[in-house]
């Protein structure tokens, strides 16, 4: 491989991204990916069944406190499946949003003693919240088939949406892991914001609650855009999303994942130093 | 004439000098930003002073190595050799000029970078040799020669947080060791594991080197290490390339720095990390004679409240062996307590020192509450022969070894 030469020396400005050189570290990425899932599973005996109680409990609560006790609107739905579509999305996302903000802090070791595309790093991070999701869609199907939700061909177009929530995550992923090298209280924000965004997102109630007037404002959270599509894949066409919104939230995914790569590239040359 | 495999020229490295910074939080940043602009409109906004707050780590480094060369760097702690390989690896970025590597770099800053304790042996070697830059197909070809050589064959599938610490230096290195770059960086990995290990590294190395024409950066305060395995020096002295050239030209020049350096006064201002200066290490008589009594003083200033657990010098032979260590803890076995305004005195003496005459190079290790480091060529010491007591010249100090022991003799064939 001596055919090619690194040049080496300060970088100012905006740097781009090196998809040839993350081209030849797609190795490592899926190896580091590998190792979460690996250590995730194998550090607790009950990994397995967090994953599922999580939502499952989640699932209880917001059924009984939306429906029983708020009596908000299900479009004809079964409640708890109903909340269970939005849960599959929302806690992929908040997962390995929280995953993936953590993820350059805690590789401190690899970063101050070799080099790779940092940008593995909270990709990788991501893609471990992948099991997860496996493990929630198991717990969809057995829900439609207790519910008598009809398997339709619609949910194929769940990957589309999967992709767009996987997006979603990277793109925040890559500004709070960035940020969180530099600024210590970083680490205090993430948290408050899955929680906070839980009952901002429409988990635990339809879209369609929010007035019309707001809706377009509403899907500036780029989560709404990934839930409705969750719902109307799962639950079928009465959840047709609001697509001008939906076309919102891409936008502003987009926006997040061009300025978060932006800023990761800035602050990748002094990662190690600050670290 | 073929091209350097790695030119450098006029790197360096400017460091932001102190720790805390005043923006160390979103907060308090997005708090300055604020009153920043609040000054401009006020009119007493002052643009902050550039220079006076950097430090620089390396500057205008300058050199070549050709292919197949083995290049040894030199300097005391704090001379900038990390730096320099940091930057070589890409690790971090210099701050000015330019660094050319034509061939896959790989570094062995520490070994075992990347190991997780819950994974296997076998799992780790596959997820170091990635993160090391091997390839999947190459992981699997070298997969047994990598345990042989690491001799952990019967705990290949346990995890390696039940390894004993000499079984996970061994697997961490003898993956490294099987890297196939063009350029191997090599900082300090003979430090750990026992005797018979590193001789099997530093062959490791030499048939690397040798047999398979690869090129080494070899970073250590082993003399004889690099002075096997090198062909040329690089010394580097607070920053800046003191000297480049044969190995024992800059060894040599090296280690009268280091006795030059505050060795009679034993005064210096030799920071110890980040929490302790090194006021004062002195030898006294310096030189001694062998065989006679040595006496030592230390003087060492926290920057802050802090604890020392452990404290010890350590001296070494002129080509960095451990000859010992004089082992400080306090004898009820509580560490110090210091505080910025009570600085750490000892005085000691060793008996009748038995070394053989020659130079030895003194360091320290410390154990405080924030980190443990050793610190290496702080100072030297210089011990001269002692007076025969025979009629017969003493043998060359170099057939001596380093110990001079005091031992008598009888023998049945007298007159």
């Amino acid at each position: 491989m001596a055919d090619y030469e690194r040049v080496i020396k300060a970088r100012k400005g905006i740097v781009s991204i090196d998809f040839a050189e993350l081209w030849r570290y797609r190795e490592l990425f899926l190896f580091l990916t590998w190792r979460d899932i690996l250590v995730r599973y194998k550090q607790t005996y009950i990994g397995v069944t967090w994953a599922a109680l999580q939502p499952l409990l989640t699932m209880v609560i917001f059924t009984a406190i939306f429906s029983l006790v708020g009596k908000f609107p299900s479009n004809g739905a079964p409640y708890p499946v109903l909340v269970f579509a939005a849960l599959l999305p929302w806690q992929f996302f908040a997962n390995a949003m929280t995953e993936s903000s953590q993820s350059l802090v805690a590789s401190e070791r690899m970063i101050t003693k070799v080099y790779f595309p940092r940008l593995i790093i909270p990709a990788s991070a991501v893609m471990t919240g992948i099991v997860d999701l496996l493990i929630s869609v198991l717990i969809l199907i057995a829900m439609m088939w207790g519910f008598n939700v009809p398997f339709t061909p619609r949910l194929l177009m769940l990957l589309l949406f999967f992709i767009v929530a996987f997006l979603a995550a990277f793109s925040v992923g890559l500004w709070f892991s960035a940020l969180n090298v530099r600024y210590r209280d970083v680490k205090y924000i993430v948290p408050f914001i899955v929680r906070m965004g839980m009952y901002i997102s429409p988990v635990g109630f339809i879209s369609d609650v929010v007035p019309e007037r707001y809706r377009f404002l509403y899907n500036l959270n780029p989560m709404v855009g990934v839930i409705d599509g969750f719902r109307w894949c799962i639950l079928g066409a009465r959840f047709e999303p609001y697509w001008e919104g939906f076309l919102v939230s891409i936008l502003v995914i987009i926006i997040l994942l061009i300025t978060g790569a932006i800023y990761f590239r800035s602050m990748e040359r002094t990662f190690a130093d600050v670290i | 004439m073929e091209e350097p495999i790695i030119s450098v020229r006029g790197i360096g490295k400017r460091y932001r000098l102190g720790q805390t910074l005043s923006n160390d939080t979103l907060r308090d940043h997005i708090t300055e930003i604020v009153s920043t602009i609040g000054k401009i409109f006020t009119g007493r906004w002052r643009p902050r002073k550039a220079g006076d707050e950097y430090i620089w780590a390396l500057k205008d480094i300058t050199f070549d190595v050709e292919a197949g060369e083995v290049l040894g760097i030199i300097g005391r702690n704090g001379a900038g050799k990390s730096t320099l390989l940091k930057i070589l690896s890409q690790i971090t970025e210099p701050t000015e000029g330019e660094a050319r590597v034509r061939g896959r770099l790989a570094s062995l800053l520490e070994v075992g970078t990347g190991f997780h304790q819950e994974l296997t042996g076998r799992e780790n070697i596959f997820l170091n040799g990635a993160i090391l830059g091997m390839s999947k197909s190459e992981i699997i070809k070298k997969f047994d020669e990598i345990v042989a050589f690491a001799e952990v064959e019967k705990f290949i599938d346990t995890p390696v947080k039940r390894y004993s610490s000499g079984m996970y230096v061994r697997l961490a290195f003898a993956v490294a060791a099987h890297l196939e770059p063009e350029i191997l960086v090599v900082d300090e990995v003979l430090a750990v594991g026992d005797a018979a290990f590193q001789n099997k590294c530093l062959g490791k190395m030499q048939e690397v080197s040798r047999g398979y024409g690869r090129t080494v950066l070899f970073v250590s305060h082993n003399m004889s290490a690099i002075q096997t395995l090198c062909g040329r020096v690089v010394y580097l002295n607070q920053g800046r390339v003191k000297g480049i050239g044969p190995v024992q030209e800059q060894i040599t020049a090296y280690l009268r720095d280091l006795k030059g350096d505050g060795v009679s006064t034993g005064e210096f201002d030799y920071p110890l990390g980040e929490v302790f200066t090194l006021k004062n290490l002195k030898f006294s008589p310096n030189p001694v004679v062998s065989g006679t009594d040595v006496n030592f003083h230390l003087r060492i200033e926290p920057k802050k409240d802090t604890s020392i657990f452990d404290l010890q010098i350590l001296i070494y032979s002129v080509y960095g062996v451990r000859v010992g260590i004089i082992d400080l803890r306090r004898p009820d076995g509580n560490p110090y307590i210091l505080s910025q305004n009570k600085p750490l005195e000892i005085t000691g003496k060793i008996k009748s020192l038995p070394l053989v005459e020659g130079d030895y190079r003194i360091g320290l290790y410390v154990y405080c509450k924030e980190y443990y480091r050793d610190f290496y060529d702080i100072t030297a010491v210089s011990v001269g022969a002692k007076q025969s007591s025979t009629a017969s010249i003493p043998c060359k100090p170099i057939y001596r070894g380093i110990v001079e022991f005091d031992a008598s003799f009888e023998s049945n064939i007298n007159g």
